[in-house]
């Protein structure tokens, strides 16, 4: 690991010939305060692009992917349909969803929005699914025989039962996008992947592209806390089972 | 719809095709990097995966690596291998993309085999097999559909994800969608997209085809399958349903 600090030279030594630009000597150290220090506003601004578009994403993904997954538990025939989309949405590359993308909706956030709403969504349906699945039906059919309507069910019975397995699948589709939004770079707009390929674009800028991968991963891991925190205070009775 | 249009003629131009570089070469190339890829995550993926699910330990271990390799951007890993000494090119790119084909693989064989019911462990001991025939004849057949939808979702994945090493100078069918991106061609880059997503869901099928061929027993289309089981905290969720990349 000693050698990683300067960057892999040319030997100049046994082949004068190759010409060795004054920017390979540079020292090009992996981690580098500094560079945060210095470039502080720049990496605040790619954050918070990075946060509002994941956000926006998952929310509006859980908006659609709720009444998506109430229908498809319905029947057989509705449910065939939803997963099989969504397995087909989810095996096109993002790349290749935001470049199709492009021709519409330009190269706006826009774009990558739309790309990861449709990500997020397509886990969340999944996830959704399986967590109203997993709601035994004797119990539906006990809140029916106790008078409850339809949204009372759903509020009352179905939402308390299937909530671990639907933030289950919020904290999945958060980190996910987390780091499926670094993607955006190819329109511009990829939050902190902007820094990840700015800083290979910028002579292979080592400190600057490990500053936007480690803050996306911690990103990740905040998001995921946050969730697990937002988990645990809405199902005070699992508290209890597991402690 | 004009870049449509565009993306189609350029698409149905021969030449195209066939030249050097052409979409027949990076296409090629795009399998080749994501074939080594997946077979290396396999080399190292199925030993422990089967190693772990057998003794029915490292659970904890198995969840944590899925977690934390859905947190990090494939890009990231793909610029930093890139950057790194390995120099860029497919080598780093291959690297990349085989460390995150590592846990599907590893996540479902080791779900699949720990999941093998322990009664019918011991009713196989009991008739007088060995422990590598109640691996190899028992426990092995019972694991078979999460394996292969572990290398299955590694697979898509894979040739997804090796997409995005055109972004950092890799090879492949992404240079289709930088390059057209870069020159503002979008016809080209349109083209480039088409095919990566069809070559994503090709190799889906594909898989989808060759595991539904190779499993024993009763035989389900793999994607319309929902799990509804009430999981445990501590146990690790196969990634059937993966993330897309």
């Amino acid at each position: 690991m000693t050698s990683l600090g300067a960057r892999p030279s040319l030997d100049a030594v046994s082949d004068p010939a190759v010409g060795l630009l004054a920017v390979d000597e540079a020292p090009n150290p992996w981690f580098d305060p500094s560079y945060v220090t210095d470039n502080w506003d720049s990496i605040l601004t790619y954050t918070g692009e990075h946060v509002r578009l994941t956000v926006l994403a998952v929310v509006i993904g859980a908006v659609i992917a709720l009444p998506l997954a109430l229908l498809a538990r319905r029947s057989r025939y509705l449910s065939a349909p939803v997963l099989g989309l969504s397995t087909i949405v989810y095996t096109i590359p993002s790349l290749a969803l935001f470049a199709l993308l492009v021709p519409f909706t330009g190269l706006s956030s826009n774009t990558v929005l739309i790309g990861l709403v449709a990500y997020s969504l397509v886990i969340l349906v999944r996830n959704f699914l399986a967590g109203l699945q997993g709601v035994p039906a004797d119990v539906r059919e006990a809140a029916r025989g106790m008078g409850l309507s339809a949204a009372q069910t759903f509020w009352r019975v179905d939402l308390p039962l299937a909530l671990p397995a639907f933030m289950a699948g919020l904290r999945i589709a958060t980190v996910s996008t987390v780091a499926l939004t670094t993607v955006g770079v190819l329109v511009g707009h990829g939050g902190l992947g902007q820094l990840i390929t700015g800083g290979f674009a910028a002579n292979f800028y080592r400190a600057e592209i490990v500053t936007g991968a480690v803050g996306c991963v911690l990103l990740a891991l905040l998001a995921d806390v946050l969730l697990a925190g937002a988990e645990r205070a809405l199902t005070p009775w699992a508290r209890a089972v597991r402690s | 719809m004009n870049d449509f249009s565009r993306a189609i003629t350029y698409l149905n131009d021969p030449f195209n095709w066939s030249r050097p570089n052409g979409i027949a070469d990076l296409a090629l190339e795009h399998i080749g990097i994501s074939a080594v890829a997946v077979l290396a995550a396999m080399v190292v993926a199925l030993p422990i995966g089967v190693a772990l699910g057998t003794a029915r330990r490292g659970a904890g271990l198995v969840v944590v690596l899925s977690n934390v390799s859905r947190a990090v951007p494939t890009l990231a890993l793909l610029t930093l291998f890139a950057v790194s000494p390995i120099g860029f090119g497919n080598r780093a790119t291959t690297i990349a993309l085989a460390v995150f084909a590592i846990p599907p693989i590893l996540t479902n064989t080791f779900v699949g085999f720990r999941g093998v019911d322990a009664e019918v462990r011991e009713a196989a001991r009991g008739m007088g097999m060995s422990r590598a025939q109640v691996l190899g004849r028992v426990e092995l057949p019972l694991a078979l559909p999460l394996v292969t939808t572990g290398i299955r979702t590694a697979a898509v994945q894979v040739v997804a994800t090796a997409g995005l090493a055109a972004l950092v100078g890799g090879g492949g069918l992404g240079r289709l969608i930088n390059l057209g991106f870069g020159q503002q061609d979008y016809g080209v880059m349109i083209a480039g997209a088409i095919l990566v997503a069809g070559l994503a869901l090709l190799t889906e099928l594909v898989l989808a085809t060759l595991s539904w061929a190779v499993t024993p027993g009763p035989r389900r289309l793999p994607f319309l399958q929902v799990r509804t089981t009430p999981k445990a905290a501590a146990v690790p969720e196969p990634t059937a349903s993966g993330v897309p990349l």
